[in-house]
């Protein structure tokens, strides 16, 4: 299979601290990839890198779109990676909150369409259909969600678990062919993780999107990913299936104390 | 060569001056990253406050240098007060909520103390009596330099040394410390958050006020606008040095006094106050971190 | 209920505040006779005042905290009651047609001296709707926006002293310039970190008052500019009465069109990005938004409307001089803007009335004016921050789509 996703030796300081330490990292079209670790292993930093929040000290991120040639990612703004395919949710829920749920979909079409000022304040017809059109596939994208019976609430007022859903259909509504998802998992009970899990594999299969997220749920980890990447003090420490990882005489040690297969 | 050691000195009156202003700016700034705008309103209470214990004293007969004593405490203790309530009105109801909500509620609370002492005194410039005495090692030098001058050097470089005891040696120190670093994890173990706070707005608060004694006895005069002025100054000296860090603010000073100093000295000095915006806008935009700051990555 | 707990707060509170404002409050030191004054009565009022505005205080307090808790609890239909009023067809079309009875006759019912009153109301609701823009949608702090009505004022009065340019024509140019200002200095600025960018525009703001101020051979310097022609009306020779009345109609039409533009562009791909942007600048780039190139349309658009207002003010003024670019004017539109209601249109027309019309009227309180606006700054941020009239958000129906209520993935 190809790979959609292509980093190596991905590596930042801060200050005198190295968060990452050459990582070398790859996600195939329609994979679902996990990477895990302990708090503080660099997981977070890492998609901050390859997203353009953070520049990386060094290192090379490029992108291979199914159609056209690789992007390289360095130094692009995080807009600009949003538009060449690859979106991101946030480990602390960052809605618009005071958006309602469907604006915040709508937000997330913004890049694939282009009107501007003057389109905004004549609203020539090809303006309204643009409109029309961002507000139907918004509405779809909220129908795949399940989320459309929030359609009009404000994104704060939403339970903790349908903000979660929320992320992410803002951004699959950017048209990524490659998502990654920061701890989807985070505080949900038994009954959403479940659901999430098929949330999850639906998306990949119906979007065709390749999937990378971050996740301490070792449960949800194992049973979606087709491959694990495990880091532990901003260095890769082993690559394989779940099956391996479980096995995996260095991961054991850098989760010592922690029930891996909880 | 006299008038380059005038300007010279000048400019380290001025940056002193600064500096005096500056430190409650950027110890505010570092302990809840709020522009306390109202700052440069708090040293126009100290000079106001002071004029009129001056005023009253001097009527009653004292003797000039325990006027000027009694009046810089009182300035200082008033300004401290104002200082505190400003913090509990305007600022504390709004902890974590918007930046911008503090910020425009900082520029409502400058706006009201602004008129406050317009109307409560008068909008006239009054005539600020100079009670610091003409030190006789002055004389020879007298063109160069005043003896208030004299006093505002010694004065600075008192409360610098001051506010490094307070802020390396005490227990309030290191919790001021603790709160800047990570307000949230200080409260944790156990630091009363709301304390520092109002601790640190009523030190700033009083070194301003002793900052707007002495400048007004220097330049001789007082208005219910002077604060605003020189808070704007005071604050691009301490965004120079780095805001947050307490030795930049007072590089930064000095830095500021004395480039307005020969700028006005040498080469004119109608467009002195935009020299200093420009100053300011420059320094945002090419090292926003300032000299001594450190650039900061958010988190994400 | 006043407990005897809240009683002893309250009257410590009061003393507080008495020995707070004793040396300011009380005495008044005349300088030149050397006499002291002592105003004891004013102490008893601030003891006074404090004593009852405290219990205000803790029970505005208290209801803020309450509804804190409420919205934490669930969200229940709290459509705040005047966008409610104006979505219902009963109240909403009796009202619109007496306001346009009220606006069209206001010129022939009340005085001359009224109508330059609801003017300079006007210019400040199309300046006040410009700044919105920027500060309500965009959430960037602009103290500097007067430079942009300086601007727009400036290049009438100058064009017309040099080259005898009329209104008409200096409309469009002094909204031109000032959004070509507006891209200029918001290229370099728009980086920096909020409150960073309200500092920077503020020195932006004082910048172009002080060149004003002392580049005499150009702008005139201090003395200003005096005999700017008012607006024609193809070549007719107005009385000033007259003038006036089309000065008034002439602001009702910008008004209008201003609130016609703001309303479309809010509810438009970039409107929906300047608010993004105002509610969390990292995600909003995340999703796709060049933040640069959004905030600086947000930036430029506002300035474009200062530049009008400011040509307008000229006009009607006809003598302007940097006195009227202070920094304390930019502070005066922020504070329309903070009072309506940061993003509401609605809320900025009411507060651009309220603030401009309340001190022409309330004369004895005239010299209270930048006071109580002070006062209002801080009370709103505190209680209030969405203004008067917040902001609502549109909503959609989707009844063709099938909107299945019970659709919550639960």
């Amino acid at each position: 299979m190809k790979a959609v996703l292509e980093v190596s030796q991905l590596t930042m300081d801060f200050g005198g601290l190295r968060a990452l330490d050459h990582i070398d990292l790859e996600v195939r079209e329609g994979e679902i990839v996990a990477l895990i670790g302990p708090n503080g292993a660099g997981k977070t930093t890492f998609f901050n890198c390859i997203t353009g929040i953070y520049t990386p000290t060094d290192g090379n991120m490029q992108l291979m779109p199914a159609q056209g040639a690789p992007v390289r990612l360095n130094g692009l703004k995080p807009n600009k990676v949003t538009e060449n395919g690859m979106a991101r949710t946030f480990q602390n829920i960052r809605l618009f909150q005071n958006m309602t749920v469907l604006e915040n979909v709508m937000i997330g079409r913004h890049c694939r369409l282009h009107s501007g000022i003057p389109g905004a304040v004549f609203r020539p017809p090809a303006n309204r259909r643009e409109e029309k059109q961002i507000v139907e596939d918004s509405y779809r994208m909220l129908e795949k969600i399940g989320l459309t019976g929030y359609v009009n609430e404000f994104a704060k007022n939403l339970p903790y678990g349908a903000q979660r859903r929320l992320e992410i259909a803002r951004a699959l509504a950017t048209e990524p062919f490659i998502l990654l998802l920061d701890e989807p998992a985070a505080g949900m009970n038994a009954q959403e993780t479940k659901e999430l899990d098929d949330l999850i594999v639906r998306i990949r299969d119906q979007e065709q999107v390749s999937i990378l997220l971050i996740e301490h749920d070792m449960k949800l980890v194992m049973s979606l990913s087709d491959r694990i990447y495990v880091v532990d003090y901003g260095k890769r420490i082993a690559e394989g299936n779940p099956e391996a990882i479980k096995n995996d005489p260095a991961v054991i040690k850098a989760y010592l104390g922690e029930e891996i297969d909880a | 060569m006299d008038y380059f050691l005038e300007l010279f000195l000048g400019g380290l009156t001025r940056g002193s001056i600064y500096a005096l202003i500056a430190l409650g700016y950027t110890m505010v700034y570092g302990i809840i990253e709020l522009i306390n705008f109202a700052h440069g309103e708090i040293y126009m209470i100290g000079a106001f406050t002071g004029l009129i214990v001056i005023s009253v004293l001097t009527l009653l007969g004292w003797n000039t240098v325990a006027v000027i004593v009694i009046a810089a405490l009182v300035a200082m203790i008033y300004s401290a007060a104002y200082g505190y309530t400003i913090e509990k009105i305007a600022y504390k109801p709004l902890r974590g909520s918007q930046r911008l909500s503090a910020l425009i509620s900082a520029i409502g609370m400058s706006l009201f103390l602004q008129n406050y002492v317009l109307l409560a005194q008068t909008s006239n410039f009054l005539p600020y009596p100079n009670l610091i005495p003409e030190f006789t090692f002055v004389k020879p030098i007298e063109h160069i330099v005043r003896s208030t001058e004299i006093v505002i050097y010694i004065a600075t470089a008192l409360v610098m040394v001051g506010l490094t005891v307070l802020i390396k040696f005490t227990r309030m120190g290191k919790a001021m410390r603790a709160v800047a670093q990570d307000r949230d994890m200080a409260m944790l173990v156990g630091v009363d958050v709301n304390r520092v706070i109002s601790f640190t707005f009523i030190i700033g608060s009083s070194i301003a006020a002793l900052g707007g004694v002495l400048v007004a006895s220097h330049i001789g005069q007082v208005n219910y606008y002077v604060g605003f002025i020189a808070g704007i100054k005071a604050f691009v000296a301490a965004v120079l040095g780095g805001i947050g860090s307490m030795p930049g603010a007072v590089l930064g000073s000095l830095v500021l006094g004395w480039t307005e100093s020969f700028f006005t000295g040498y080469i004119s000095s109608d467009y002195e106050d935009v020299f200093a915006f420009i100053f300011l806008v420059l320094i945002l935009i090419f090292r926003p971190a300032g000299i001594l700051g450190r650039s900061q990555t958010d988190k994400v | 209920m006043m407990t005897l707990q809240e009683i002893k707060k309250s009257l410590f509170t009061s003393l507080w505040f008495m020995f707070l404002t004793f040396p300011i409050m009380v005495i008044k030191v005349n300088t030149i006779e050397k006499t002291i004054e002592w105003r004891w009565e004013r102490m008893a009022a601030v003891g006074l005042g404090a004593f009852v505005l405290s219990f205000v205080w803790r029970y505005l307090i208290q209801r803020k905290e309450a509804g804190k808790k409420r919205a934490e609890v669930g969200s229940e239909d709290n459509v705040p009651l005047i966008p409610r009023l104006m979505s219902d067809r009963r109240f909403y079309m009796p009202g619109l047609m007496a306001t346009i009875v009220m606006v069209v006759a206001f010129p022939f019912v009340f005085s001359l001296y009224q109508t330059n009153v609801m003017i300079t109301a006007l210019i400040y609701v199309v300046v006040g709707l410009g700044l919105n823009i920027v500060v309500g949608l965009a959430g960037l702090l602009d103290l500097g926006y007067v430079a942009f009505y300086a601007v727009g004022a400036y290049s009438y009065a100058l064009l017309n002293v040099h080259y005898g340019v009329t209104f008409w024509m200096a409309l469009p140019i002094g909204a031109a310039l000032a959004f070509l200002f507006g891209i200029l200095l918001g290229f370099p600025v728009l980086r920096l970190r909020g409150d960073y960018l309200a500092i920077v525009t503020l020195g932006f703001g004082e910048i172009i008052r002080l060149v004003l101020e002392n580049w005499n051979e150009f702008s005139f310097g201090p003395s200003g500019i005096a005999n700017i022609p008012k607006p024609g009306l193809f070549g007719l020779d107005l009385s000033l009465q007259q003038s006036t009345t089309f000065i008034y109609f002439l602001m009702i039409g910008l008004a209008l069109m201003t609130i016609f533009v703001v309303r479309r562009l809010q509810d438009s791909r970039i409107g929906r990005a300047w608010i993004a942007l105002r509610e969390d600048e990292v995600a909003c780039q995340a999703m796709g938004i060049d933040k640069t190139r959004t905030k600086l349309s947000a930036f430029a658009l506002g300035a474009t409307w200062a530049g009008m207002g400011g040509v307008v003010f000229a006009a009607k003024t006809t003598f302007i001089n940097p006195t009227s670019f202070t920094i304390w004017e930019s502070i005066i539109i922020l504070c329309v803007v903070v009072l309506g209601g940061m993003g509401s249109i609605l809320g900025v027309i009411v507060g651009a009335l309220i603030l401009i019309l309340l001190p022409e009227y309330l004369r004895a309180f005239s010299e209270f004016r930048m006071l109580i606006f002070g006062v209002i700054l801080v009370m709103m941020m505190v209680f209030r921050p969405g203004g008067i009239i917040s902001d609502v958000r549109r909503t959609y129906k989707f009844e063709g789509l099938g909107n299945k209520a019970e659709n919550r993935g639960e």
